[in-house]
């Protein structure tokens, strides 16, 4: 089977692979494009581990096929950051100890990045829904909300 | 190793000591950018992936698979199968110690369960080796499946738990229950769980020529160390296992498991490195899970509402070719003064993979069942049933009367009564309401886990330049030893955290013992305190023997190592720093090794608990009938707290798997085929961000000088007791109905309870 060729854009750097047809988005993360910060938990887009954005919308990247990554921008974890230093949300994440094992981590702040992008200024019930559909074994789920929540408070106050 | 650079601790307010500080984690910038490295993110070159095909059938055996048509895929390049497979040294069913459990290596063509590995396809790409595994085929010669609770004749099991007797009896329980003012006698179902860690068990497994190279989480690694090197006939220091992050354990890592054995054999087989990573659903059989109990309880009172028997017998299953039995009875051992407590364990054997440890073995699904008891009884006796809990405090542990060595359970009850505002719960269920109508009820549970310790060793050094280096081969899966073990160490040595390089996640470090148990921090903790202690000592004896120390003839008095110097201990205006004593008796570093573990002595005497309160509110729909948690408070005393920003996360945790407990979690099996209907993550439910109200944690103080010199009881265990109760019994508060099959459902309590 002839492999496809596909020219994107990864973390604001243009990038170009080669995968199989039936190779998911975040197979070529982990594998050719040696991004592995995004996890793979299910590989059913139950868990949210594997969460990156396409064109700024929030996506199970084992549920997109490599291919589909053609002509678009993704973001992913590998990205948040700006060299050293820490978006504000990694920073408080820190701080409220909104992290245990991990696995959960790259998934929760790719998709709390996305809600701060479209909704500044998220209510407590928007965030818990939100972030409903990645799933924290190790259970960090409030000290998340409370981190989610006081970042969008001091990005807003920043801003202004 | 080498490539794991944890980040310096910031500069939080200290206060003289590295212990009880709440730093941040130090593994939090590799986690928080994406670049931990778990097992499943390496990739070695020239590696092959290795998939499973597992069985779809529960029992019977395979009696076709489509081997050559596996082989014929593009990018295939072996199956493994029982009859074409690397030998083993060892008989994968033999069991030689009590922590050795049999596994499924392929040694026949025998199926024990739904989901059990029958071969294994190796490939260039894991598309091709799943497509393989596809093609197999295979087909089966099926008998029925033995299923559920009564899926087969009971019997009394030999042990429950490792090495708990499985009955136990104090004073005479049936002429106690005879005699009892009220008794309630109540049965209580709670079903089987799975771990499920969000990282699914991985393994990158490289040999060369006859050591082995191993990525793989380990909550254990000497053990898995050694249960490899007796599979394959190999010295365990031929094989290196790095596990410096765990997605998540919760006792599924803590032996080693037949599918990251497989992963080790494909390696053997192809002779490259291979990759074998179990797909989610392929988590539910080989790698252990929590057994479905149901358990009775009868309780006796008197005209005071003092409790004089307790009867807790629980049914439980294990598989069919191995014996795990879920101790769950034995949660009702130490918590209430009973004068006639009996426990009691009947167990049946399922067509299942192995029963193992699951977070709060035991005590989880026992606690949920005594404290729904225990509120019951309350209610009977017209008691408030905090104040009945109060009423029956045990101040000795009451089977075996000896003092607990540190128990401030009565002020974990008082805090969280405070912080919850508990005094203004009315008596009966069904008063409250909030302003959408909801039905609301407050419900209290009583949480407690044993302080254990197991066995560890660590070295310690101090070097020239006056830093130190500690190794115990530890294992950090998000409980946070990474940072807490550090902070041991800094203090052990004397030292400032940032002077401190602490080892720990690989396999040729001294043996840490298992992160299970609620026992690490403790365990691997004073391994490393002591490891700590010896080097000072040692160094003392340079400077002190030395007549051009400023410490020379301080042998008697002593010293105290501090913040890199010796102190006189009995003038402090004598001192040296250690680089200067290590500098002048010309030695590049300095070392010594320390070990923890129990003391005998002390256990003989005391009983050793830590303990705590959960206050729950729950709201229910009064026409839906759907609960949601909305508040929560958890007072708990375990001891000393190394690190409170990390321990409350645990607790905090445990909590929500208490929630999980009450409301979500059920593996649910197709009684004609024994296979697992919901192995997944939509519809096994845990719960979500969404599910889970603010929480509340307080950390009571304790000091233990009995547990271990630290005075550790861990807290990774305790939050799930205690809380899964309190939030059972909050239901029965808002509604009036007592669900006693857990989870609990909405049809439980939208229509009336047959009770």
């Amino acid at each position: 089977m002839a492999k496809l060729h596909v020219s994107t854009t990864i973390n604001g750097e243009p990038m170009e692979f080669l995968c199989e047809p039936n190779d998911t988005m975040l197979d070529a993360l982990r594998g050719p494009l040696g991004l592995t910060g995004s996890k793979e938990g299910c590989a059913s887009g139950d868990c949210g581990a594997c969460s990156i954005t396409v064109d700024d919308q929030l996506v199970c990247s084992c549920l997109m096929l490599a291919a589909e990554a053609d002509g678009h921008e993704l973001r992913t974890i590998e990205g948040m950051a700006q060299g050293e230093k820490l978006h504000p949300l990694q920073q408080k994440f820190l701080e409220q100890a909104a992290l245990q094992c991990g696995i959960c981590t790259s998934g929760m702040l790719v998709a709390s990045d996305a809600l701060l992008r479209r909704n500044p200024n998220p209510t407590e019930e928007e965030v818990r829904f939100w972030l409903a559909g990645n799933l924290c074994r190790c259970t960090g789920y409030d000290k998340i909300v409370r981190a989610v929540m006081e970042t969008a408070a001091e990005m807003r106050e920043a801003a202004q | 190793m080498s490539d794991i650079r944890l980040t310096e601790a910031s500069s939080h307010m200290r206060h003289g000591s590295n212990i009880g500080q709440p730093l941040t984690r130090r593994d939090g910038i590799l986690k928080v950018t994406g670049q931990a490295r778990y097992a499943a993110d390496n990739h070695v070159p020239g590696m092959l992936h290795a998939v499973l095909a597992v069985s779809s059938v529960a029992r019977g055996r395979v009696t076709f698979l489509d081997v050559e048509a596996a082989k014929r895929h593009p990018g295939v390049v072996d199956v493994m199968t029982p009859v074409h497979k690397p030998r083993l040294a060892e008989d994968p069913d033999a069991k030689t110690h009590p922590f050795m459990f049999r596994l499924e290596l392929l040694q026949d063509d025998t199926v024990r369960y739904a989901n059990q590995a029958i071969a294994v396809v190796i490939a260039e790409t894991l598309e091709s080796a799943t497509e393989g595994a596809a093609l197999l085929a295979p087909r089966y010669e099926t008998q029925p499946a033995r299923v559920g609770l009564d899926g087969d004749k009971s019997f009394a099991p030999p042990a429950v738990g490792v090495g708990n007797p499985a009955e136990v009896r104090h004073g005479d329980v049936n002429s106690a229950l005879t005699d009892a003012s009220m008794r309630i006698e109540a049965t209580y179902e709670t079903p089987a769980q799975y771990h499920n860690a969000m990282e699914p068990h991985a393994i990158v497994a490289a040999w060369d020529g006859d050591t082995l190279s191993i990525d793989t989480p380990s909550q254990g690694l000497a053990m898995a160390q050694a249960r490899i090197a007796g599979l394959f006939g190999i010295p365990p220091s031929n094989i290196h296992i790095r596990s410096p992050f765990l997605g998540g354990g919760f006792g599924s890592k803590g032996l080693i498991s037949g599918p990251q054995i497989l992963g080790i054999m494909a390696a053997r087989l192809v002779g490259k490195p291979v990759k074998l990573t179990l797909r989610r659903e392929q988590m539910y059989g080989p790698v252990g899970h929590r057994a479905p109990t149901r358990q009775t309880l009868r309780v006796g009172m008197d005209g005071d509402g003092r409790l004089t028997a307790i009867d807790h017998h629980a049914r439980t299953a294990s598989s069919s070719f191995d014996d795990f039995f879920e101790p769950a009875a034995d949660a009702s051992h130490t918590l209430y003064a009973s004068p006639a407590i009996a426990t009691s364990h009947e167990v049946v054997r399922l067509d299942t993979g192995t029963p193992l440890f699951m977070r709060a073995p035991g005590e989880a699904p026992g606690s949920i069942a005594l404290e729904s008891a225990i509120d019951e009884a309350a209610w009977m006796c017209g008691m408030d049933p905090l104040a009945f809990r109060l009423k029956n405090y045990a101040d000795v542990e009451p089977i075996t009367g000896k003092p607990f060595s540190s128990k401030a359970l009565r002020e974990c009850y008082a805090q969280g009564a405070e912080r919850f505002g508990w005094a203004r719960r009315p008596l009966k269920p069904r008063q409250l309401r909030d302003e959408a109508g909801f039905l609301v009820g407050w419900g209290v549970g009583t949480a407690t886990f044993p302080a254990l310790m197991f066995a560890a060793d660590a070295r310690a050094v101090i070097r020239a330049d006056g830093s130190g280096l500690v190794e115990s081969g530890a294992h950090d899966m998000g409980q946070g030893a990474w940072t807490a073990l550090a902070q041991i160490a800094a203090d052990g040595l004397g030292l400032d955290l940032a002077q401190v390089e602490f080892r720990a996640g690989t396999s040729d470090l001294p043996d840490a013992g298992i992160a299970g148990g609620s026992a690490h921090t403790a365990t691997a903790g004073m391994a490393i305190h002591n490891a700590g202690a010896a080097v000072t000592a040692k160094l003392a004896d340079l400077a002190m023997s030395d007549e051009r120390s400023p410490l020379f003839g301080a042998g008697n008095t002593g010293v105290i190592a501090r913040d890199g110097r010796l102190y006189r201990r009995d003038d402090e205006s004598w001192s040296e720093d250690y680089a200067d004593i290590l500098t002048r008796a010309g030695l590049a570093e300095i070392e010594a090794r320390g070990k923890g573990g129990m003391d005998p002595a002390a256990q003989s005497i005391y009983a050793m608990h830590a303990h705590g309160a959960v206050f729950a509110e729950v709201k229910v729909d009064p026409d839906l009938g759907q609960v949601r948690v909305s508040r929560m408070v958890g007072a708990f005393a375990a001891g000393r707290i190394i690190n409170p920003r990390l321990a409350r996360s645990q607790l905090f945790g445990g909590m929500i798997w208490g929630i999980s407990f009450a409301l979500h979690e059920e593996a649910v099996m197709d009684p004609r085929s024994g296979r697992l209907l919901n192995a997944n993550l939509a519809e096994y439910h845990v719960p979500v961000n969404a599910d889970v109200p603010s929480l509340d944690v307080l950390t009571v103080e304790e000091h233990d000088p009995y547990v271990n010199a630290l005075g550790i009881k861990g807290v990774g265990e305790i939050g799930v007791t205690g809380s899964a109760g309190a939030i059972a019994n909050a239901v029965w508060h808002a509604t009036g109905f007592r669900v006693r099959r857990f989870p609990i459902r909405i049809g439980d309590l939208v229509v009336p309870a047959s009770d």
